[in-house]
């Protein structure tokens, strides 16, 4: 879409407001059309599309400093680790974490609560202790402690949400008992939108003497998040809903707590010294970070991370709180449109269904005007369940979205809507 | 590009709204299920095979207009057919659906399933269209774990 023919409401700007229209031409893909029209992409939550100064950075990585890192005394291989390192810096920042050792990085936000399950969970868990998580988990915030339950004989339990999409607070303070070992929430739920009180919620559980892991990876995009502040212990996310490359992800983990828990790969780069009788583990972060990382994913991190430092995510946030209120409203005034979650606050999406017509014939139908949005369970099959919905169509959104996206995608609703119902 | 009503047919909105031989089949001793975990789409297709034909066959589950009318026309189209015929009724059914190096080919015969031909300009919903195809080969075959179309 050319945005110049966006009725935008940014005629006189605010400081400290998102350009939009210059934000959208950062953004390459955004320029395309698809199926002859405009390219409209509210697929954010699945992935965030890159900026040019993402892709030029990989691009430049690859022709002037490949190398590997940690490894080599020649120069190029100095380059990369700086720049690779620089990344860690840049994350620290950016979460305002205390030190950089709390760093680590992964390959997304499903390997880090992976690591935290099997090597924190696999070194804690007792038969019969427990793990608290909500019901609107991402599979990824599930699996990883049902296996480690498994294992162990732990068992999982479960916060229930209200019709709106909110977590029932008083169940979860129910739930925290004496066998209580660990609490995985999200910050922000990709299927409902609802943004967890999340601070209060670790509060609570350090009150019961329980750590808190927070998936955040539909948290990271959307708002400011500030772990000494929220003082969680463990903070996931993935690059590629940050703007940058997919393969990457972050786990923060508390130092005092990294430190204790064993590594979880072996190999190259987490040991100080190895012999066939006994290995020494490398220092934090390095002890988690086995093999040969993919260091041109982590180096484009940084830059998207410079990236939204530039836009300001204070500015990012209230620019989308903006375009996903109105999402909402709009939406929710097209005929046939239920939405699936009304929490207290959202953020970044707006799921919903369309009468009983299958969100994948819609996606189909709205693929036909150039909209993307993604169709589907979202990897949350036990909100769908909870919702009495066998899928939804999810609108998410990120920086460059505007309203007359909103209003495109409104437009395809009405048409799916009359197709179904013949009219 | 085409046309969506191509794709949504009359035919497939009407199946997708008022499905045939749908529900379970007390005299069935074949089933199996048919999952697209893209979507969580599930079809149950129930066989009541005798000497080699297809004496009775219904469905259950929930899905996509384009999996729904699929299972429905099916279902249709199978009654008292033979073991060998239903399955060659695939065959061809998925070479209208995504034609193999892009060649397209109308097969003939295909009576009520001609309308999903339309499916083949989308690629990403031909699975869709399969999946009770699927769930068939498998009750054929006397499979009981759930199939996937992945
Ligand atoms: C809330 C939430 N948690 C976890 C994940 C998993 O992220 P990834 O696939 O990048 O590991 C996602 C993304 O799909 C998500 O939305």
């Amino acid at each position: 879409m050319n945005v110049k023919q966006l009725k935008t409401t940014e005629q006189k700007r605010p400081e400290g407001c998102l350009d939009v229209t210059r934000v959208r031409e950062d953004f390459p893909v955004l320029c395309q059309t698809v199926h002859g029209k405009p390219l409209v992409y509210l697929d954010n939550a699945a992935t965030a599309q890159k900026p040019r100064a993402v892709i030029r950075r990989v691009a430049e990585y690859y022709e002037t400093e490949n190398s590997n890192i940690h490894r080599g005394v020649h120069w190029l291989s100095e380059t990369a680790t700086r720049a690779y390192e620089g990344t860690r810096t840049a994350v620290r920042q950016f979460l305002n974490a205390a030190e950089e050792r709390e760093i680590v990085f992964v390959r997304g936000t499903t390997e880090a609560i992976n690591l935290v399950a099997r090597c924190y969970g696999g070194a804690r868990l007792q038969a019969g202790d427990e793990v608290v998580i909500s019901a609107m988990e991402h599979h990824s915030n599930i699996v990883p402690w049902q296996l480690i339950c498994q294992e162990k004989g732990a068992v999982l339990r479960v916060i229930p949400v209200d019709d709106h999409g909110d977590i029932v607070m008083d169940e979860y303070h129910r739930l925290l008992g004496p066998r209580t070992r660990m609490v995985a929430l999200p910050h922000v739920s990709n299927a409902l939108g609802t943004v967890n009180p999340i601070k209060q919620m670790i509060a609570d559980a350090h009150g019961a003497g329980v750590p808190v892991l927070v998936d955040g990876a539909q948290g990271v995009p959307h708002t400011r998040v500030d772990v000494q502040d929220l003082d969680c212990d463990f903070y996931a996310f993935s690059s590629h809903k940050l703007y940058g490359p997919t393969g990457v992800g972050v786990l923060y983990g508390k130092a005092s707590l990294l430190e204790e828990m064993p590594p979880y790969q072996g190999g190259g780069d987490m040991i100080l010294s190895v012999s066939f009788e006994e290995t020494e583990y490398n220092v934090l972060p390095y002890k988690f970070e086995a093999g040969t990382p993919n260091i041109a994913g982590v180096i484009g991190l940084g830059a998207a991370v410079e990236y939204i430092n530039a836009l300001g995510i204070e500015a990012v946030a209230s620019h989308e709180d903006r375009v996903v209120a109105y999402a909402a409203e709009r939406l929710a005034s097209v005929p046939g449109v239920r939405l699936v979650g009304t929490p207290g606050r959202r953020a970044s999406l707006v799921s919903f269904v369309l009468g009983d017509v299958h969100a994948h014939d819609i996606g189909t139908i709205l693929d036909q005007e150039g909209i993307a949005v993604r169709t589907g369970h979202h990897c949350a099959m036990p909100v769908m369940e909870r919702f009495g919905v066998p899928a939804t169509v999810r609108a998410s959104f990120a920086c460059y979205n505007v309203e007359a996206e909103v209003d495109a995608l409104a437009d395809g609703l009405e048409k799916a809507w009359r197709l179904f119902r013949g009219v | 590009m085409s046309d969506l009503r191509d794709l949504y047919q009359e035919l497939i909105l009407d199946h997708n709204r008022r499905p045939r031989n749908f529900g379970p089949l007390a005299e069935a001793n074949r089933s199996a299920k048919g999952i697209n975990p893209l979507c969580g789409d599930k079809v149950t297709v129930h066989l009541q095979v005798e000497d080699g034909q297809v004496k009775d066959i219904r469905f259950e589950g929930t899905g996509c207009a384009i999996s729904i009318a699929s299972a429905s026309v099916m279902t249709e189209s199978l009654k008292r057919q033979t073991r060998e015929d239903a399955v060659s009724l695939f065959e061809r059914f998925h070479r209208m659906v995504a034609p193999a190096d892009g060649v397209e080919s109308d097969p003939p015969d295909m009576g009520k399933l001609a309308a999903f031909a339309g499916v083949r300009d989308y690629p990403a919903r031909v699975k869709c269209a399969t999946l009770a195809w699927h769930a068939l080969r498998a009750a054929l075959d006397g499979k009981e774990k759930a199939v996937s179309t992945e």
